[in-house]
């Protein structure tokens, strides 16, 4: 469980995280929606410290992140599993090295036991008889899965993922979601996900927190977004008239 | 910089990376030493030849001329500049893009001191490596020379010998191979800080690539002043 308390992070003097409090639990997908530009990337950065907060705490389990040494930090990182908004697949190494990279850094196994494990976390995310190509001979959508796999490598025990599934087709995207969800249930992982796809927090959203303009705006699970009354929640959701009209006779319906 | 010279995480793979930094900036900058060098005896050496018209000077200074002149800057700093533009600014961009595609952020997040690990392995390469392609760039220099006086005729290729062989200094070639020490960790360093350090886009890769060669260009011209004022007064 990860919990965050009053976490405020400003760029140059420009207050972009303001006042968050939250907590992530285990085993749980907590989904993390907003506009663009309204902070959640940032929010999510601060989280796994790659920000440092102006204020604020951020406990992993009940440590204090903030207020350990780097030691004891990178004991915590190596149990942090990152999607990037990108992938940030290493492009100098190969799909099957870059899912080994974690393993050859912090384990001690040999090279064939690394190798498959690595090949058990791609199968897992069903990229088969794909190792020996480079990230960038492959697609958008197989590099998501492929930064998953490299994400679970290492078992981790908090997952992080920046919009998994910006860029790709809804059927690709549920795919990826379903993932997500899977490997949380699997291996029982603290997991946040950034999104602006409504598909996805309807698909796997156990907890929706809600960022308006840097704040903690709404928070709830997904049957009481749905009958939000939050004027902001509800432009954000139901942007489009088709949404709206959604809406209306899924409420009817309920 | 007390991040990049922190204690590796594990040597095993320090030397792995090491041996492929070594081919990527040494390896590959060979063929360019070998030409730049052989072309830079032989020009040397026909323009002293030309300009030595006064009978009274033997023309074995010709050779005298040509190797020192080789030995003291021309391989260590001219060609430093020019591995300057070629390495610095591929260390540059490649660190770079790593940044903007958070390929950086990716390493700092699984725990790994992605300074040290990125750019100590090329510090430690273009140590070792420099001084091979600057002696490399010496012997071929003086062997430039020796083709344009074997092939002109422009000067007696026994007096270029001699000129080779006269007053020869050891330690002029230490004092080349400090500087050139000097100049790998100045390249490898500037254009990696100006690399690492990328913030926004594509764009700004170039932008600090350039930053880079030039920022590691000037200091090895300051570097190459105050080694020489040291090292040879
Ligand atoms: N390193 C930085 N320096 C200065 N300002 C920043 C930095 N990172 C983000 N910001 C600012 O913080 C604000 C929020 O950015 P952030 O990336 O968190 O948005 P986001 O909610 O993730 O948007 P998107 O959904 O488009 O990814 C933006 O106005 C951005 O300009
Ligand atoms: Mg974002």
């Amino acid at each position: 469980m990860i919990e965050l308390k009053d976490i405020n992070k400003s760029f140059e003097g420009n207050l972009i995280t303001k006042g968050v409090s939250a907590t992530f639990e285990k085993g749980k997908v907590t989904q993390i929606i907003g506009k663009s530009g309204s902070g959640k990337s940032v929010l999510i950065k601060c989280v796994i410290g790659l920000y440092a907060p102006d204020s604020g705490s951020i406990l992993y389990d009940g440590q204090d992140y903030l207020e350990l040494d780097n030691a004891a930090r990178t004991e915590i990182r190596k149990k942090i599993g990152m999607l990037f908004q990108a992938s940030a697949l290493f492009d100098s190494m190969t799909v099957l090295e870059n899912v080994m990279f974690p393993l050859t850094m912090f384990t001690d196994r040999s090279k064939s036991e690394m190798m498959d494990r690595a090949n058990e976390c791609l199968q897992k995310v069903k990229i088969i008889d794909k190792g020996h190509l480079y990230p960038a001979e492959t697609s958008g959508g197989m590099q998501k899965r492929i930064a998953i796999a490299r994400a679970i490598a290492l078992e981790p025990e908090y997952l992080f993922a920046d919009e998994p599934n910006s860029g790709l087709d809804p059927q690709t995207a549920i795919v990826i979601d379903n993932l997500l969800q899977e490997i949380t249930q699997e291996y029982n992982t603290t997991t946040v996900v950034v999104t602006h796809d409504m598909n996805s927090v309807m698909e796997v959203a156990d907890k929706i927190i809600f960022i308006h303009e840097g704040a903690k705006w709404w928070e709830g699970d997904r049957q009481s977004l749905i009958q939000t009354n939050n004027k902001e929640l509800q432009e954000f959701v139901y942007a489009s008239k088709f949404m709206k009209r959604l809406r209306e006779t899924l409420i009817k319906g309920i | 910089m007390r991040q990049v010279l922190s204690k590796p995480e594990r040597w095993r793979i320090y030397r792995v990376r090491i041996i492929i930094e070594m081919d990527k900036l040494g390896v590959s900058s060979i063929g360019l030493v070998v030409l730049l060098s052989i072309f830079m005896g032989a020009v040397i050496c026909l323009q002293t030849a030309t300009n030595l018209d006064n009978p009274l000077v033997p023309m074995s200074l010709v050779g005298y001329a040509t190797r020192e002149s080789i030995i003291l800057e021309l391989a260590p700093t001219m060609l430093s500049l020019i591995l300057a533009g070629k390495v610095g600014s591929s260390i540059a961009s490649e660190l770079g893009t790593m940044r903007v595609t958070e390929q950086i952020d990716a390493l700092d997040i699984m725990g790994v001191n992605s300074a040290s690990y990125l750019i100590l392995p090329k510090l430690i390469s273009a140590l070792i490596f420099f001084p091979f392609l600057i002696i490399i760039s010496m012997c071929l220099g003086i062997f430039g020379g020796y083709l344009v006086s074997a092939g002109t005729g422009i000067l007696d290729l026994q007096d270029y010998m001699d000129g080779i062989h006269m007053e020869f200094k050891v330690f002029h070639i230490y004092y080349a191979l400090i500087k050139t020490l000097f100049f790998a960790a100045i390249i490898t360093t500037v254009s990696a800080y100006y690399g690492y350090t990328v913030r926004g886009g594509s764009l700004a890769v170039g932008k600090n690539s350039t930053k880079g060669v030039v920022g590691s260009s000037i200091l090895i011209l300051i570097f190459n002043y105050l080694l020489t004022q040291i090292l040879l007064i």
